[in-house]
Formats: structure tokens, sequence, C-alpha cells
């Protein structure tokens, strides 16, 4: 386990936890905190995974999405050779279909329809327009390719800024601009900052358009089973039970007829965590013909179609003292949302999350913030690692930066001297957000020690030979995870994501299943989850099952996604397997000859001193011999349960991350020469998955720094559609970060868990971006847009050189 | 993105083939390495009617060397250069190049007269083959023609190939003894395309210096007045750089590459550092 924190015990709700360097002591050998190789890794390394595209039903058609190739217009005709006509779908084709209208419950928030097939008006490239079904997928595109639209081709736009001020034509109908909403979220005395202030500093600060990539795209299978006359929807999805409930009354199904099932799933990141057009059209598909029917998305496809992320125009204005300490912040932010509101989150979700958590890890005296969500003619944005975070902590860090040049004081000391400290916890931030527990500063404090800033200092007396810059950069953020019901309420969500449940359930022979409604893609927690039940119930992690995924196989649950299953299912298992074990304990000490408060539950057996009863002896009597249960004690072992932390308001983790930077000013490019991360997400379940996670958000996190942008021409063309134009981050471009841990437990979590699946995504792009401006400072160059490719570099380096300010 | 349908024809030698290429008057391409056109056949970029595929031709696979140089079939692979199965006339530099091509997958299957013969600018053999003097052996329907380097890249994706035309063999002089070279590329992620390529060959036993320059969007460019400067020289020095500077700056207004200012940053860098990695070598 990693380092604890010594300041731990003066946080409330911390006591029980202060032993925590011990975990082994508190959770079991192989329970909580122990580094364990992961489960699931045995089928995946022997590329045994089974995946959507591996499915193998008998009579399964291909099918192919004819989609527009033009960003706005009204479709006058659609003309569809005769001889392929029946295998040609169309909205009208259907039948009784409804479209999705994800919207918040919130006063002023214009709704709008999203249609799983074009409804008569197509709003972006890559829109689903009709469905051609054939064996193969590549006689499919053949269809496909037959297929002429006439349009009438419609306005398009491209440019948030004029979408915001209203220049732009609207895109939905009834509506009078394309603004979708706008939250104002802040509170203090923002005249009195500014009279205050001995600093301001005012930047517009931008973040373009990223793709979300997983390793496998979107896809699905469905077909109507006959025998139990369900429909039957395999999808790649993070959540299989919501996508059920929102499904079914869309295409005229109940939900006990209605099996969603997501199998191996190739990483989410988020893209596959909405109700999906596609998805909806299969479905609705597999109603009307004999046969199933699948849609595998393709790369240009997932580059072009799919929900994409981020896109985000700032408008910062932070006042000081003139030490640096921030007295009010003034925040605008726009997103551009794309053509449609995507289910549940809404096209709102990514300028309100930036906008509510921009104040950050710091204190200050008056917030007063904006977001706003505009509409444009390109795929709708839909949730992607991190949420909204990555641009607001690139905004503000980026400031804080700044503050620290305008105030002459090196920048970690301007960020330690304005953090919230750890005895203010539980703290209430300017912006209504409950920091439940942790020492923020010490994480600056432990990152500038790691990274050696004096020794960075020194090196940067030789920036300039070569055309070689070295630069030091800083991020400093929280991480919103596991948020329970009154969060999900205060953002006016339809649906409230409060919960998770599990069955915890030993099978005759003594061995463990564990049945959560969480969907695992990469997270790991087919191991994690089962190191919370050996915690509990004292058996080998390695030999319990997790199912997970289907809707047929666990009870309801919310799904995957917001760093929430570690927590939420966590503690759902947590409890039931808790109250198995309570079970479990009677009947072994019946067994043995005394009362269950004088047992354990250790390596797989009930244990009273010498004596022993395995868990095969108690399930033997559980299941199949219930003369020998104790009187009164019920057959079977079995538990449901749920679990809802006891705030509604989230388990903040939190980090620190400097880098440092080489950039060649000849070329423009970016070297990482040291990344070091100090991270905080209180109790760790398995010390190798959290790492893991924290170096696979770093490098999203680089990407969305240095390298990946989906860029659209003005008429609404999209100029990344292959990987040659949309650059990814590879294993040569992604350093190991130096990682180092503090261990505040959640107060408001079982076993004081908090999630962690974001964060390296969220701190990367700032502290990149801090990097290389503070390498190229002392030519006169400010950069303050992702990514930075050479491209933008350069021609800052030039601009610069003759004077310019940016 | 899955390709249209197509014909596909696997000839016995190469006069099959270039026949298979001739019965149709557009529209039939050849297949080597796949590692270009099978992408573009996915994507449905142009119509292909016919594939004629070459890979298997053992004719195309041979390797021929001789006291002045090495003549190479048109299939022999990047990565047979890479891991020095195949001879190397330039003293290091193909092998130096081949390892350097994409990724290891691609370089298992792409072949150097597939690369050639596509002509994309960015791509890594062109500079270094034009900058070694290489030829090139075209076998038409007309028979077989030979065609110097500098008369084979018309611009990108453009090459002295006729329709029905087939590369056959590459022909590269050896360096001499005292020969040096040098190759720098841009590339912003590992394995991509570069946005830059510079080659450079110092020959002074044959008298004989050349540099050329690949970009992304324009076809490969020998620098007469860079190559001029650089012959004869001995060590990177302060004074070399300046002048090859200049150099350069009149090599690209000659060819009249009107380039932006972050282009040509780039471009000047490439050939510097191409320039002063064949003096420090």
């Amino acid at each position: 386990m990693a380092q604890s924190n010594l300041a731990l015990s003066a946080q409330p709700g911390a006591q029980a936890y202060a032993d925590a360097g011990d975990d082994a002591a508190r959770f079991g050998p192989r329970g909580i905190g122990a580094r364990l190789l992961r489960n699931e890794d045995a089928r995946f390394l022997a590329g045994h995974g089974e995946y959507l595209a591996d499915l193998n039903l008998y009579g399964t058609m291909e099918v192919a999405f004819f989609r527009s190739p033009i960003a706005h217009g009204r479709i006058r005709s659609i003309e569809i050779p005769e001889e392929v006509r029946s295998r040609v779908f169309l909205l009208s084709d259907l039948g009784d279909v409804r479209p999705v209208r994800a919207v918040l419950n919130a006063p002023g928030f214009r709704g709008s329809d999203f249609p799983p097939l074009a409804d008569g008006v197509v709003r972006f490239v890559g829109e689903p327009i009709a469905m051609c079904i054939a064996p193969t997928r590549a006689e499919a595109e053949d269809i496909a390719q037959q297929i002429f639209v006439d349009f009438e081709e419609l306005p398009v736009v491209t440019d948030m800024l004029k979408a915001a001020d209203g220049s732009a034509p609207s895109i939905h109908d009834g509506w009078p601009d394309n603004v979708c909403f706008v939250s104002t979220p802040g509170n203090g005395d923002m005249a009195q900052a500014e009279r205050a202030a001995v600093v301001t500093i005012e930047r517009d600060l931008h973040m373009h358009r990223q793709c979300v990539v997983s390793l496998e795209g979107r896809g699905v299978l469905a077909h109507h089973d006959r025998r139990l006359d369900e429909l039957v929807v395999y999808s790649s999805t993070q959540q299989p039970h919501i996508i059920r409930t929102v499904l079914a009354p869309l295409i005229g199904v109940e939900e006990n007829k209605l099996r969603v099932v997501a199998p191996d799933v190739g990483g989410g990141f988020g893209v596959k965590n909405n109700l999906q057009a596609e998805e909806i059209a299969i479905a609705a598909l597999a109603r009307i013909v004999d046969h199933p029917v699948r849609w595998i998305e393709d790369r240009r496809e997932h580059l072009t179609a799919s929900p994409q992320a981020r896109e985000h125009h700032y408008r910062m204005k932070l006042h000081a003292d003139a030490q640096g300490r921030i007295l009010g912040l003034e925040s605008e932010v726009i997103v551009d949302a794309g053509a449609y509101s995507i289910w549940p989150w809404s096209c709102a979700m990514e300028a309100n999350m930036s906008a509510g958590i921009m104040p950050g890890p710091y204190r200050m005296d008056a917030y007063r913030g904006r977001g706003i969500t505009v509409m444009s003619n390109k795929p709708p944005l839909g949730p992607y690692r991190g949420v909204g975070r990555p641009g607001a902590c690139f905004a503000l860090e980026r400031m804080m930066d700044e503050l620290a040049r305008a105030v002459g004081r090196e920048p970690h000391e301007v960020r330690i001297d304005n953090m919230v400290l750890p005895g203010q916890m539980p703290f209430l931030t300017i912006a209504g957000k409950l920091y439940d527990s942790g020492d923020f500063p010490e994480s600056v404090r432990r990152a500038a020690e790691m990274v050696d800033v004096p020794g960075v200092r020194a090196q940067q007396k030789d920036n300039g030979k070569d055309g070689l810059y070295i630069g030091l950069g800083w991020a400093s953020y929280t991480e919103q995870t596991a948020h329970g019901t009154n969060e999900w309420l205060s953002r006016n969500l339809t649906e409230v994501f409060g919960y998770e449940a599990a069955t915890a359930r030993f099978t005759p022979d003594g061995k463990l299943i564990l049945e959560v409604a969480i969907q695992n893609h990469g997270q790991g927690l087919e191991t994690t989850l089962a190191q919370v039940a050996a915690t509990e119930l004292g058996v080998d992690p390695a030999d319990v099952v997790v199912r997970h995924g289907d809707t047929a196989v666990s009870p309801y649950g919310l799904g995957t996604f917001a760093s929430r299953s570690m927590v939420m299912a966590g503690g759902a298992v947590g409890r039931a397997a808790q109250m198995l074990a309570e079970k479990v304990k009677r009947i072994g000490a019946h067994f043995l000859q005394t009362t269950a408060d004088k047992v354990t539950l250790e390596d797989g057996a009930v244990v009273h001193g010498p004596r022993r009863v395995p868990l095969s002896e108690v399930a033997r009597a559980a299941f199949r011999h219930a003369q020998d249960l104790p009187p009164g004690e019920e057959p079977g072992l079995s538990v449901t349960t749920t679990f809802q932390p006891e705030s509604g308001t989230g388990a903040f983790s939190y980090a620190t991350h400097a880098v440092v930077v080489c950039v060649d000013a000849n070329t423009g490019l970016v070297k990482i020469l040291d990344y070091v991360i100090v991270h905080d997400c209180g109790t760790i379940v398995n010390p190798m998955i959290v790492d893991g996670q924290i170096q696979g958000g770093l490098a999203q996190g680089i990407g969305n720094a240095l390298l990946e942008e989906s860029p659209y021409d003005e008429t609404g063309q999209p100029l990344a559609s292959t990987f040659l134009d949309y650059l990814l981050p590879g294993f040569t471009e992604v350093p190991s970060a130096r990682i180092s841990h503090i261990v505040s437990p959640s107060p408001f979590t079982r076993y004081g868990i908090k999630g962690m699946g974001e964060g390296g995504a969220i701190g990367a792009p700032a502290a990149i971006v801090n990097a290389v401006n503070d390498a190229l400072h002392g030519l006169g160059v400010e950069i303050n847009e992702t990514p930075v490719t050479p491209r933008r570099i350069l021609k800052a380096i030039e601009r610069a050189a003759k004077g310019d300010r940016p | 993105m899955k390709p249209a349908p197509f014909d596909y024809v696997r000839p016995r030698d190469l006069g099959e083939a270039v026949a298979a290429l001739s019965e149709f008057e557009w529209g039939a391409r050849v297949l080597a390495g796949g590692q270009s056109l099978v992408p573009m056949l996915n994507l449905r970029l142009s119509p292909v009617l016919r594939l004629v595929d070459i890979s298997g031709l053992e004719e195309l696979r041979g390797v021929e060397e001789d006291p002045e140089g090495v003549t190479f079939g048109a299939c022999v692979r990047h990565g047979e250069f890479e891991d020095g199965q195949v001879p190397d006339p330039a003293r290091g530099m193909m092998h130096h190049v081949a390892g350097r091509i994409a990724y290891r997958a691609v370089r298992n299957r792409g072949t150097i007269g597939g690369s050639l013969s596509l002509a994309d600018p960015s791509a890594d053999w062109i500079t270094v083959v034009m900058a070694l003097g290489a030829s090139f052996v075209i076998r038409g329907a007309a028979g077989e023609r030979r065609v110097a380097g500098s008369d084979m890249f018309l611009g990108p994706y453009s090459t002295a190939l006729g329709e029905h035309d087939i590369l056959a063999a590459i022909r590269v002089p050896k360096l001499g003894r005292s020969a040096r070279w040098g190759y720098y590329k841009i590339i912003r992620k590992a394995g991509e395309y570069p946005m830059t390529t510079a080659s450079v060959v110092l020959d002074p036993d044959r008298g004989r210096s050349s540099v050329v320059l690949g970009t992304v969007n324009r076809g490969p460019l020998e620098m007469a007045r860079m190559a001029a400067g650089m012959q004869g020289a001995g060590t990177w020095s302060a004074q070399l750089e300046g002048n090859l500077r200049e150099a350069i700056r009149l090599d690209l207004e000659t060819a009249g590459r009107d380039q932006d200012s972050c282009e040509m940053k780039l471009c000047e860098t490439t050939l510097l550092r191409a320039a002063q990695s064949a003096l420090v070598q």
C-alpha cells in the first residue's frame, strides 16, 4: 500500500481508517488493498474475449448505415433501386419508433428530438438515414452506395461563437437561436473582489473538438428469441439496464420482454455510455425481420458519427491580491454540443459540469460562472473521460500559472497558498460542491519535491541552446466521483444514478458468484469486486466469478460511468457479502458447536480456534441438506442488496500533476521528459489497477494536449476521418508517470473508497500546455489552446518574434 | 469500410501481369504489399475494377549485386532492408531508412516498389532513391524500359508509370568508400507519415552530391544549391549552416515553393538536420 497520510486522523470520519497503512490486517491478505493480477486477463491476454463481432448467431445479416454526406439539409427525395428496396430500411419502414428527447428538468432548457434515422432533415455529416442489410458488410455497403438522396441544402453552423451570439441561423425548428441552455453557478461578492484585486488576469482559451476513441468501436446485434418471446439486444454498451429501460418504450416493447446484453466491451471511455441512435434502429429492425441483424461500427464511423467530446471556449477573469491569493473568479464557458442532445446526459452536461467544477481545489470569496451550451451541425457531444473537467482544469490552471507569473512567484507556491486545507474538510466550495476529505497542498508539495523544482529551473538556464527549451508545468484538480442522488438531482437530470445493486450467492459446492449491474470494460472490476468479497467472506478472489453487463443475470442497476463502479458496486458487493457472511457464520458456528460471534471467515472456511468448517460444507447444508442447518435457518445462500453512499454529492479524488517538457523551437515538437503525479483516491482496492487507470488516463490526456483534434471545415465536413488525420498517442508518446499516493479515505463511502477512473485525463492537458508555455515564455510566447500542435507552436513563436502579443 | 467488388488476378509471371493490366483501359491496379492500396480500397476512394496481385512473383523478389550497384526486385519488403537480408549499396542508408518506415507490421508486407509506384510524397523511400541516383526498370506492354530517378517522380502520386506499366526493379548505384549520407524526417508520432523528409548523399569518389526534400503535398524536390553547398564540406560549422540556410531559401524560391512560414521552417529544419547528420557520421 502507498504512503498513508498522517494528517488523516484529523479528518471527520477518518478515524476508522487511521491505520490506513495496514490493509492486510483490516481487509484480509487477498482482500481490499492487495496487489493482485487481474482475473479477466486470462481470457483477454489469450485472445479469448468475446466481443460483439465475435458473436456467431445463425442467419445474422450485417447492417451498413447510409449516412448523410452533408451537414445540414432537408431531404427532398430518396431514390433506392427497386432490386434492393426490400433490403433498405428508412425510418418510415420501421413502424412505430419514437425519437429520443434528452432534456434537463430545468427552466429554460430547450429540447429537441433525435430520431434514430433521419426524419426529413439531417443535421450533421454521418447522421444515419437508412439501414442496408446483406449477408456481409461489404455487400451491405454496395447497397448503400446505390442510394441517392436529393437534399435541399440548409445553412451550416460550425462556429460556436456565432452560435452563441445569435448571429447563426437556428438548426432546430422553433428555436430563436442555437443556444440550448445557460447555467449560472456562483456565489459571493464579485464587486468586492474586483475592488480589492491588485492583479486581474484575463484570457480567452480554447480546447478543440476531439473524438472518443475506444479500441473496439460501437456495435449492436439484435434478434427475437421465439421461445421466450423476448427481444435480445447485444450492445457494446457501458450500461445495459438503463439502455433496456429507455429503449423499451421507444420501440414499443415491454421491459420484461427485452433483454440487453453487453458482451466483452473493448473500451468505452464514455462513448458507449449513451443511448445510441444505432441501438434504437437495430433493435427496431430486429422486430420486423425474421433473422438476427448486426451493425459493427467501422473506424470511419467511429471518428465521424460517434458522439464526440470537448470543444470548449473559455473567457476567464481572475482577481487576486499582490501575493496571488485568489479573491474572485469570473468564467464563461461556451460548449459546441453538436446537432443533438444525447440521452440521458443532455447536450448541456459538458458546459454545466465545467462551470460547476471550475473553482477546483481553491478557496475564493467570489465565483461567477456561466456555462453556455450551443448547437451546431456537427456530431452530438457525449461524455468522454473527464467530462467537462479537462477543459475546466485547463482553463483555470492556465490562469493560475499566469497569475503566478504576474505576482512573480513559483506557480506551485501560489497553488499551495490558495488550496482548501485538510483541516477545513469536509469543505463546501463556492460553487456548492462538498469536498469530503484530503490534503490538497500536500499533493503539490510532494510533487514539487519529486520533480525537483530547483533542478529544473537550473536546467532552464540553457534554454535556447540548439533551439531547445525546457519547461515545467503544473495542474491540480479535484475529481468528483460516484456522485449519488443529490448530485444528479441538482443537475436536473431526468435519471438519478444514486445507487448500485449486487447479488452475492454461493453455488452448492461452496463457490461464490457475484452478479452486478455495472459493466467491466477494462477497469478490472472482475478482480476488484472479488477482492471486496474476499474481504467480507475470506474467499480466494481468484476463485470468485463476477457476472455483469446483462439484464438477465443481475439485479437492476445503473452501469459503469462517472468513476462510480468501485464505490457503488463495490459498496453493494460489500454489503451483500457481509450479509451473506453473517448467515455463513451462523451455519458454520452451528457445525462447530459455538456461536456466530465467536467464528471468523478465513481461507474458504468458517474458523473457530483450531477447528474449521469449509465453505463447501456450509453450502452443502444450505442447498442440499437442510436438516443440518441451525433451527429456524432458511435454506439457500444468496443475498441481493443495494448500496448508496452516505452523501449523494460524491467522493472527491484529487491530484497534482507536474511535467517537464522539452520544446524544439525548430520543429514545434514537444517531448515529455518527466511526469509526476501525486494522487489521492482514498482507500486503494488494487494498487496496480489504480496506477494503470492513472497511466491510461494520462495517455488520453497527452492526446488531448498534443495530438488529438477533430476539425470541421465551414461546410461541416469532418477533416479527420481516419487515423491518418486523427493522431492518437502510442507507446512511444506516453512516458511512464512517476506516481505517488496520499490515502485519505472518504467518510461517505464503504471502506473509504473514492472513484478514480478519469483523473489522468483531467490534469494532463493543463499541465502539458503550462509546461510548453513555461518553456517558451522567454521568447514571448503564450499558447492557450489544445492540442499544442507543431503548427500552433511555430506560429506562436513567429508571432512573438514579430512582437505580436497573443 | 469494406471494398466494392473487384476482379482479382494472380499472374504467373511479369508478362502475364502486364497483360492482365492491359485488359482494362483504366481501373486495373497492381497489388504488391497492399499497405496503402488495401486501406484505399476499403475507403472506396476510387473505383478499382481489377487487382493484379504480383506479390507471389519470384522474379520481382530477386536481388542482384555487381561491382557498380545493386538491383532490387520491386517486391523486396522494407523489413528485408531493415533486417540486413539484402545488400545495402548505400553504406547503411537504406537499412537505416527502412527500419523507420511506419510500423514493423507495415514493414513486414510493404514493398519498396509498391511505395515508389504510389509516390506518396511524404513516404520515406522517394527522397532516398532520388538522392542515391537510382534508376528504375519498368515493364509495360511495349517491353522493358529504364527511367532515371529525376524523370520518375512527376508530383504527388504521379510517376512515369503508365496505366499498364509495372515497376519491376530499382537499380541503386554503390556509394564510394568516402561517401556520407544523412536522413531526417519530422514526425508528430512514431510510425505515422512524416510532415517533411530529407535525404543528403555526399559521394566525393563519384563527384556527386545530392539533397532531396520531401513534403506532404508537393512532389520531391532536388535542392541543387544546397547540394552544391555541401560538396566538399568537411565538418559542420556555423558558417556552413548560414550558407546552407541561404541555399535552401534560394532553392525553394526557385522552385516556386511559396509555402507558409511554418512549412518553410519545417523544411529548413529537416534539410539542415539531414545535412548535419551526414557530416557528423
